[in-house]
């Protein structure tokens, strides 16, 4: 008949925003990594002897390493020494020591992005790090934060000016040799945030840092540690995005968090890095190791991701759950649409007593997309009284796209209590024709539906980024199937 | 009776098509501004592809025949312009959404049509304002506005919820497809309360239906009969009254005499 079948398909192919380039000049080094590489790269931060050593015993740990092959994704392999792992805007003299020295390009892409630096432009009350390929280039509202006696700043400006603190507690959740990744980040990071909140401070304002990869064959290897001392609490959140290039390229973060006794941290995630163009070329592989250390007793970390960028997502934020009454939580939107893969999920390990852990997992999959949900919640002996409740489900949207879940249970105490609930759907033809029926147009029906699968995450994100993930998944389901 | 209003819907020997089967087979029906039309037949007569057609449900093959809606060409609209237009189907079996809340459904509705219309948007507190207006007078519970569209509603609520939205977007032509079917006593009454609210000299209703029950409340101007994929006969509120102590059989035996 004449009624237009409408097509999802279209839909679903708007075009990635953020892939602009800034044409800015950049010190980067020469692609290749050896021990020199690594030298170079700590003369260049000025760091420490500490850090140069445990680099350096990261990077011979990594050698003995081989790639991962259990996540359900596929790529080529990578050319390590094609990489280059450090790229920095030029800067004027010393470095910036105020926004007003910042280069204004640098500016003008943050603007673009969205993200005013400019202390006054910021209503909200949101203290902003901004990292543009390896190093951090602006942090916003240290002054109030200090007053406070929080810490938030890049970290390599923590490493110069808090060594203790950063050799106190780097490596002690993520060891050097915990994983392929992780132990390429410790040989080579070069940048990332570092959060430090003194016992009993609640922190004033959300923080968050805005990770930008600009320059070409470059990787980005940042490294986040956030400590939380007793009965402090803090928000965080990232953003990430990239420019479009036809190349893949290479993003293996390392974040720590450590919560002590009564204290809490918040950490979402709002990730768009370039996902490649609807045949798969190009795009950011993103090989991330996230884990926060319930330390303390009564302690609680919970992470929040929505992840819709990316042409390989690789991670897994997990809670160590030490402290006895300990809480962990982990609430994740992954989208894979056009050739996507996202392999991602939770590790809970409880290991104190009457540790709870939750656990909500929406997938959802478009085009030739393949979004795979991977959890482990092991119980260990110690673990008296724990529970934990997994929730895990998957909205597909079109034929050629694939949903997997492997959940992992290991419980070594008969007092555990482990709930798993798994369901599949899609959109269906009646719910759409349904809310046209009501006037509203198919994109928007679309888009009312799927946020609506996402709703129990989106509302533990941050109000403001709360909008900012809804309008992101708008876009990129753009083109997807129905 | 008001047949001197305007020409709201007018279908002309429409066939329509759905996979092999031709469902409908040379449908003609005229309905005017003010009127009540109520559609009859057994089973698998081919009431719901009709207004499934007339609403533009993707899955059905129009063979031949037109449909003309205020003068324009209806079934060459997409689905979301007819609504927009001022079609309001109220379905036989509406759809859960879950996690999105019924009142931002609503919302997003309304506004639809008014940005269509050229008037602007409404708030959140003028769109709550009206739509508790809404709920006063069709007895219905404000917790019904909180919950996921359709999720877990009773079929009674569905079916009050489809009313309430056609009393919020006041429709042009609303087709109500079998919206008696499954209630009790108490809600078929409520239901047809939200009906007759609606009655208007600018409005047309089309109530579907299976059994005659709800157009004791709802008495309708014109009963029509279809059968086999057309109207095979028309009267009025009698010809109602009648199929119900006759049932269907005598009738489409003298259809096919005829």
């Amino acid at each position: 008949m004449s009624t237009k079948q409408p097509e999802l398909e279209l839909l679903v192919a708007r075009k990635y925003r953020h892939g602009f380039v800034t044409d800015i000049a950049s010190d980067t080094v020469p692609p290749g990594l050896d021990e020199d590489v690594i030298r170079v790269i700590s003369a260049k931060k000025n760091e420490p002897g500490f850090m140069l050593d445990w680099r350096l015993k990261a990077y011979r740990r990594w050698m003995r390493m081989t790639v991962p092959t259990w996540a359900h994704v596929h790529y080529p392999p990578i050319d390590y020494q094609a990489i280059s792992y450090y790229s920095a805007p030029k800067q004027r003299g010393d470095g910036p020591k105020s926004l007003e020295e910042v280069d204004p390009k640098l500016l003008e892409t943050y603007d673009k992005l969205g993200i005013p630096l400019h202390e006054r432009a910021r209503l909200a009350g949101v203290a902003v790090d901004a990292v543009f390929d390896s190093v951090s280039v602006a942090t916003t509202f240290k002054e109030r934060l200090a007053e406070a006696g929080v810490i938030f700043c890049p970290f390599s400006e923590a490493v110069q000016k808090h060594p203790q603190l950063v050799e106190k507690y780097i490596g002690t959740v993520v060891p050097i040799g915990d994983n392929f990744y992780a132990a390429l980040n410790s040989a080579v990071f070069t940048d990332g945030s570092f959060v430090f909140v003194p016992k009993g401070v609640r922190c004033p304002m959300e923080l968050s840092t805005y990770f930008r990869i600009n320059a070409s064959k470059t990787g980005q290897f940042e490294r986040t540690l956030i400590v939380a001392e007793e009965g402090s609490h803090v928000s965080y959140l990232e953003g990430c995005t990239a420019p479009m290039r036809d190349e893949n390229q290479l993003h293996a973060a390392v974040v720590e968090l450590i919560a002590l006794d009564d204290a809490e941290i918040k950490y979402s995630t709002v990730q768009n890095w370039y996902p490649g163009d609807e045949n798969g070329v190009g795009g950011i592989y993103n090989f991330v190791t996230k884990r926060g250390d319930c330390r303390g007793r009564n302690s609680k970390i919970s992470w929040t991701q929505v992840e819709t960028g990316s042409a390989i997502t690789w991670k897994y934020p997990s809670c160590i759950l030490r402290g006895d009454g300990s809480v962990g939580e982990f609430h994740s939107v992954a989208l894979a649409n056009h050739r996507q893969q996202a392999d991602t999920g939770t590790k809970m390990i409880h290991m104190g007593r009457n540790t709870s852990s939750t656990i909500i997992s929406k997938g959802i999959s478009a085009g030739h997309g393949q979004n795979a949900y991977r959890g482990l919640v092991k119980i260990l002996p110690g673990a008296d009284g724990a529970r934990n409740h997994t929730q895990c489900d998957s909205l597909l949207m079109g034929p050629n796209c694939g949903a997997h879940t492997f959940p992992y249970v290991e419980v070594r105490n008969p007092t555990a209590i482990v709930e798993h609930e798994a369901t599949t759907s899609k959109i269906s033809d009646d719910q759409l024709f349904y809310c046209l029926q009501r006037g509203i147009s198919a994109e928007d029906a679309v888009n009312m539906i799927v946020n609506g699968f996402c709703r129990q995450v989106f509302r533990e994100l941050p109000m403001e980024f709360a909008v900012e993930a809804q309008n992101l998944l708008a876009v990129s389901l753009e083109g997807a199937v129905g | 009776m008001s047949d001197s209003g305007r020409m709201i819907l007018e279908v002309r020997d429409l066939r329509v098509r759905a996979g092999e089967r031709l469902i409908l087979d040379g449908l003609s029906l005229a309905v005017r501004a003010g009127e009540v039309h109520a559609i009859m037949g057994p089973n698998g007569s081919g009431k719901s592809t009709l207004t499934g057609v007339l609403a533009g449900r993707p899955g059905y093959e129009v063979v031949s025949g037109s449909a003309t809606y205020l003068g324009r060409d209806l079934l060459a609209m997409p689905p979301e312009e007819r609504a927009r237009e001022g079609l309001f189907l109220a379905f036989q079996y509406p759809v859960e959404i879950p996690g999105v809340n019924n009142v931002y459904l609503l919302k997003a509705s309304l506004n639809a049509l008014r940005k269509h219309r050229g008037e602007p948007e409404l708030d959140a507190f003028e769109f709550l304002n009206l739509v508790r207006s809404r709920l006063t007078e069709m007895h219905m519970d404000e917790s019904l506005l909180n919950r996921g569209v359709n999720e877990g509603f009773s079929g009674g609520e569905k079916k009050r919820n489809e009313i309430l939205q056609m009393s919020l977007l006041q429709p042009t032509l609303a087709l109500l497809d079998e919206t008696d079917s499954g209630l009790d006593v108490d809600a078929l009454r409520e239901v047809a309360e939200g009906v007759n609210a609606l009655r208007a000299p600018d409005r047309a209703i089309v109530l579907v239906t299976h059994y005659q029950r709800l157009l004791d409340h709802v008495v309708p101007d014109h009963v029509h009969v279809l059968a086999g994929g057309r109207i095979v006969t028309s009267g009025g509120r009698e010809l109602a009254l009648e199929l119900d102590r006759r049932g269907y059989d005598w009738i489409l035996e003298e259809a096919a005499t005829a």
